[in-house]
């Protein structure tokens, strides 16, 4: 956890037109933030590690054969990088069309209606339809905790909930099983949540949790927010310490 | 916990936990041990049992989740005892496009199980592969741990008929 801070260089580089600086260890990502230039993220959180799973950070960086994940890609000294082409935009909305073509991603009967950041994604790029199948898989919703529930049909596998429970909490009660379209986010040895004894119960994961696939019990729609102010707080203070 | 003991107890009159105990001993009971203690479990009980897997999470301090995730990730660990002959077909790019499929569902057919299960008589495990690396034989399939390559659904239909036979 603590790392000597290393001297990084400041070095220059051109995103979508625009001069802009940035640490050598800093990520495309976070520098096209700091100068407000729009990049999608589903499986990106500040405060957690980066996973590079969701591919909607893509971007295309001059001279480099295929589009990279900006999240995990850090700047070098005169990078010309592009982050909203036409083509990019088209493979988003590709990648997010089949994310909800995977599970079961039906929003009016869902407690994260309104502050889904899958949702928000759909509206932002402009998804009004979806050209694949969907393929309505029967998946399970463990309503077994005290207080919270997970429903896998609205999971994602972003596994920002997986990554919060072993980076931030420590317990690791989560992960992902199985491969490809099995996939799925368990708890220990894919017990029932409620009976889990490595969970704390903290619910750092419901709230991390970008769909309605972790909520908490006894929640409206309307009131199903995500609290998430914490993360890079817990994260500052834990380096500080 | 309670579990520990029971392996324990169990450990003292089987062999067989021993083996396991041995690997990781030998990694050093280091949490970078879990996959081969893994295999050593498949190949001497022939399927990963949930009590084991809490035993090796405990041993090698790897959260219970994370056995669990690499114990379904990789198809060469079983959660399930297997029959008596197992038949792992193939299902890599190239056996895929020459006919894996149509072997799967031929056993599928004769045997009623899907990818995974075994019959109930305990006979017969169908399994499925990534990739062999023997993507020159497609399709191929491996019967009781024999690799044989360019098979149809009649071919490996009369490999399973004899085993039956017997």
């Amino acid at each position: 956890m603590m790392i000597a801070k290393k001297i990084s260089q400041i070095q220059t580089l051109i995103i979508d037109g625009k001069e802009v600086g940035g640490r050598s260890d800093e990520t495309i990502l976070q520098v096209a933030r700091e100068n407000d230039i729009f990049i999608p993220t589903l499986c990106h959180l500040d405060g957690l590690s980066e996973y590079g799973g969701c591919r909607l950070c893509i971007v295309h960086v001059k001279g480099l054969p295929r589009l990279v994940p900006s999240c995990t890609t850090l700047v070098r000294e005169g990078m010309e990088v592009t982050t909203n082409s036409e083509d990019i935009i088209e493979y988003r909305k590709g990648i997010l069309s089949l994310l909800f073509a995977e599970r079961n991603h039906v929003c009016s009967v869902c407690v994260s209606n309104g502050h889904c950041e899958l949702q928000w994604l759909a509206l932002k790029l402009g998804i009004t339809h979806v050209e694949f199948p969907y393929i309505y898989p029967k998946m399970p919703v463990d309503a077994t905790h005290d207080r919270f529930i997970a429903d896998h049909n609205r999971c994602v596998l972003c596994g920002r909930c997986v990554r919060v429970c072993h980076e931030v909490e420590g317990a690791h009660t989560k992960d992902v099983m199985g491969r490809g379209i099995t996939s799925r986010v368990i708890t220990d040895l894919m017990n029932n949540w409620g009976e889990s004894n490595t969970c704390t119960g903290c619910g750092k994961c419901v709230h991390v949790c970008p769909t309605g696939a972790l909520s908490e019990k006894g929640k409206s729609v309307a009131e199903m927010e995500k609290r998430r102010q914490f993360l890079p707080y817990l994260k500052r203070m834990r380096e500080r310490s | 916990m309670n579990e520990q003991q029971g392996v324990g107890a169990k450990g003292q009159e089987d062999r067989r936990i021993r083996m396991v105990e041995r690997t990781m001993r030998m990694y050093g009971n280091e949490p970078h041990a879990l996959i081969e203690t893994l295999h050593t479990i498949q190949e001497s009980y022939g399927y990963i049992d949930t009590d084991l897997m809490r035993f090796v999470s405990e041993k090698l301090g790897v959260p219970l989740s994370k056995v669990y995730g690499v114990a379904t990730f990789y198809h060469f660990f079983t959660l399930k005892p297997q029959g008596e002959h197992t038949c792992v077909v193939c299902t890599g790019t190239a056996c895929y496009i020459t006919g894996a499929k149509n072997i799967i569902d031929e056993i599928g057919k004769q045997y009623d199980i899907k990818p995974g299960e075994t019959t109930s008589d305990n006979k017969l495990s169908l399994l499925t592969a990534r990739c062999l690396g023997a993507c020159g034989l497609a399709p191929a399939v491996v019967f009781d741990g024999v690799v044989a390559g360019k098979q149809n659904p009649e071919s490996v239909n009369e490999t399973i008929r004899r085993w039956f036979e017997k």
